[in-house]
């Protein structure tokens, strides 16, 4: 079933993507296209068989429980575009 | 000239004394200067880094400790980390980033006495085969600057195939390594997942990427991947015991070597003439004693697919940390803060990574898991275990590693899916993660033509070796790009 504008815009605010109008009707287009190509997989019968969520699987990778050196503060926050008194400044999040 | 020279080469006249560290930088960035204007391979040029690593290499040169690359100029893809230049991925989003910490690749190179010259042009955050989704420039193919030189790696790939450097990195999530080094007529290996730390990479689709070498012949890139490999804990996906090795790179013989070719390789959708530079190629390693035979695997045929669902899914998770309050730019806009969060990536991303997004958040939104993500990922198991069979009963799987030679830039003919079904060769390595490498094989068109081995996991010496033993058997593969 093809994804409708209404869809589109869900996807983008889940996304955190603000998108115009004319953005909005091209991914619908684009999408749409994707994945009408992408129904090739429907059709395999994949009862049964396990997901394989990584090339190379690994279990119980543990790193020793010893203190290191970790990023200092001020390195950290040297890229942020706002920041003040060693915190990063964002906007309101929460009303009074 | 130092330009023309391969990295053994360079390490050579440096242990030698025909050369000094700052005659070979020089020679480099006088290459640089002269044709990357044209070629546009560099987003960043590191000049004042490379000068300052420049005493300490020569130191180890003339302590006689010093390695097989010491001195010798490396380029790498924008999406490593260096705290010595900006690290943009390509993007908009990371203008300007200065990252606080070097990937271990990066500490790697340095600590063999490699000297890091510049960061490479990119498709944004890797995605794309073209380089003409990087957020500022495309590179250009040194066969012909009216052509793309592949992507994502592109700009690594032209850095090499220009001799601008003679070995650079890239990374390579579904063929972003393979598929420029065909493009552009030179070696380009996806070392095994894990063998390499991702440690600094900018993660794309983390199940996927792997970094790896380009270069103008396979024992350079064997020796830059064997530099930068090995066990790292900073990367948890890194495997114990990963150095990968180079002391039998020249022993292997190609008499007995038994090569799989699934016929899904060969299919309709390759052009006549790579399919007829390979058959040439296949011949003459036949005649080498190599026993070819026809295979099938038949989940190649669903490889895009599976890709482009799994790889998009990962990376709209991995991208959601570039939101305007860590680093890069910020827009501000509304009142709150998922405004802001909202104009600063739809604003700042470029439209083939907001797609991809848009793309990984329905794949893994409510109602469509089932049928998008956890189906690619049993498909993925199918297609690692089809390959696992073959390699049973084949030391390798070979194919072309693209369908076609280096198409024009800004080609209108080649949509977005035209574009993504060219990885069909490459993305089943990154599935299961096997090493694969694109060595030159031939040309068709007077363009290059890629030949692409695969090997099973940690197989990557098979690999190097029976591409070193390959490379000696086409002699006339290689040219110099026609250009200034």
């Amino acid at each position: 079933m093809p994804i409708s504008l209404d869809e589109v815009k869900h996807v983008a605010r889940l996304a955190r993507l603000e998108l115009d109008e004319t953005e909005l009707m091209t991914f619908q287009g684009e999408l749409n296209a994707l994945l009408g190509h992408f129904q090739d997989i429907q059709g395999i019968d994949v009862t049964g068989l396990p997901a394989k969520p990584h090339a190379v699987a690994m279990t119980n990778v543990w790193a020793e429980d010893a203190a290191g050196t970790s990023l200092q503060r001020d390195e950290a926050l040297r890229n942020a575009p706002a920041s003040k008194a060693g915190l990063f400044i964002v906007p309101t999040i929460i009303e009074e | 000239m130092v330009s023309e020279l391969s990295a053994t080469e360079v390490a050579r006249a440096l242990r030698e004394r025909r050369l000094s560290v700052k005659e070979v930088l020089d020679g480099t960035f006088e290459r640089i200067d002269k044709v990357d204007p044209d070629y546009s391979a560099f987003l960043n040029v590191c000049r004042d880094a490379a000068y300052e690593g420049a005493p300490a290499a020569q130191k180890l040169i003339d302590d006689g400790t010093s390695g097989p690359l010491t001195g010798v100029p490396v380029a790498i893809k924008d999406n490593m980390c260096t705290t010595f230049a900006p690290t943009t991925c390509g993007s908009k989003i990371l203008e300007g980033f200065v990252p606080p910490y070097d990937a271990t690749v990066v500490e790697n190179i340095r600590r063999t006495g490699a000297i890091i010259v510049g960061k490479t042009n990119m498709d944004e955050f890797a995605m794309g085969t073209s380089t003409e989704n990087s957020a500022y420039f495309p590179a250009r193919n040194p066969w012909n600057p009216d052509l793309s030189p592949g992507g994502s790696s592109g700009g690594s790939a032209v850095a090499v195939a220009a001799e601008m450097t003679p070995i650079s990195l890239g990374s390579d999530t579904g063929g972003s390594i393979r598929q420029p080094a065909a493009l552009c007529g030179i070696v380009g290996f996806k070392p095994t997942y894990g063998r390499v730390s991702r440690y600094g990479l900018t993660a794309f689709a983390s199940s996927l990427d792997q970094i790896g070498p380009f270069a103008r012949n396979v024992e350079d890139a064997a020796l830059l991947a064997a530099a930068v490999s090995g066990h790292d804990p900073m990367d948890s996906t890194s495997l114990k015991g990963s150095e990968i090795k180079t002391d039998r790179l020249k022993e292997a013989s190609l008499k007995g070597l038994k090569i799989g070719l699934p016929k899904e390789f060969f299919d309709d959708s390759i052009q006549p003439e790579v399919r007829e530079t390979l058959d040439e190629a296949i011949e003459t390693l036949t005649a080498e004693g190599v026993k070819f035979k026809s295979i099938s695997l038949p989940s190649i045929r669903v490889g895009v697919t599976t890709y482009y669902i799994i790889a998009p899914a990962e990376a709209s998770s991995n991208l959601a940390r570039f939101d305007g309050v860590r680093y890069g730019p910020r827009i501000e806009q509304g009142s709150d803060h998922i405004d802001m969060v909202s104009a600063t990536r739809g604003r700042l991303f470029g439209h083939e990574v907001k797609l991809r997004i848009m793309v990984g958040t329905y794949a893994l939104s409510a109602g469509y898991y089932d049928a998008y993500y956890h189906r690619a990922q049993q498909v993925r198991g199918l297609m690692a275990s089809e390959f696992e069979t073959a390699f049973e009963e084949f030391d390798l799987v070979l194919g072309p590693t693209s369908p076609c030679v280096a198409f024009p830039l800004g080609d209108e003919a080649l949509d977005q899916i035209a574009l993504k079904l060219m990885d069909y060769c490459t993305i089943p390595a990154n599935m299961g993660g096997f090493p694969s490498i694109s060595l030159p094989c031939g040309f068709a068109n007077e363009l290059p033509v890629g030949m692409l081995l695969t090997g099973p996991v940690n197989g990557d010496e098979r690999v190097l070796q029976a591409a070193y033993a390959i490379e000696r058997a086409l002699p006339g593969a290689v040219r110099r790009p026609p250009m200034p």
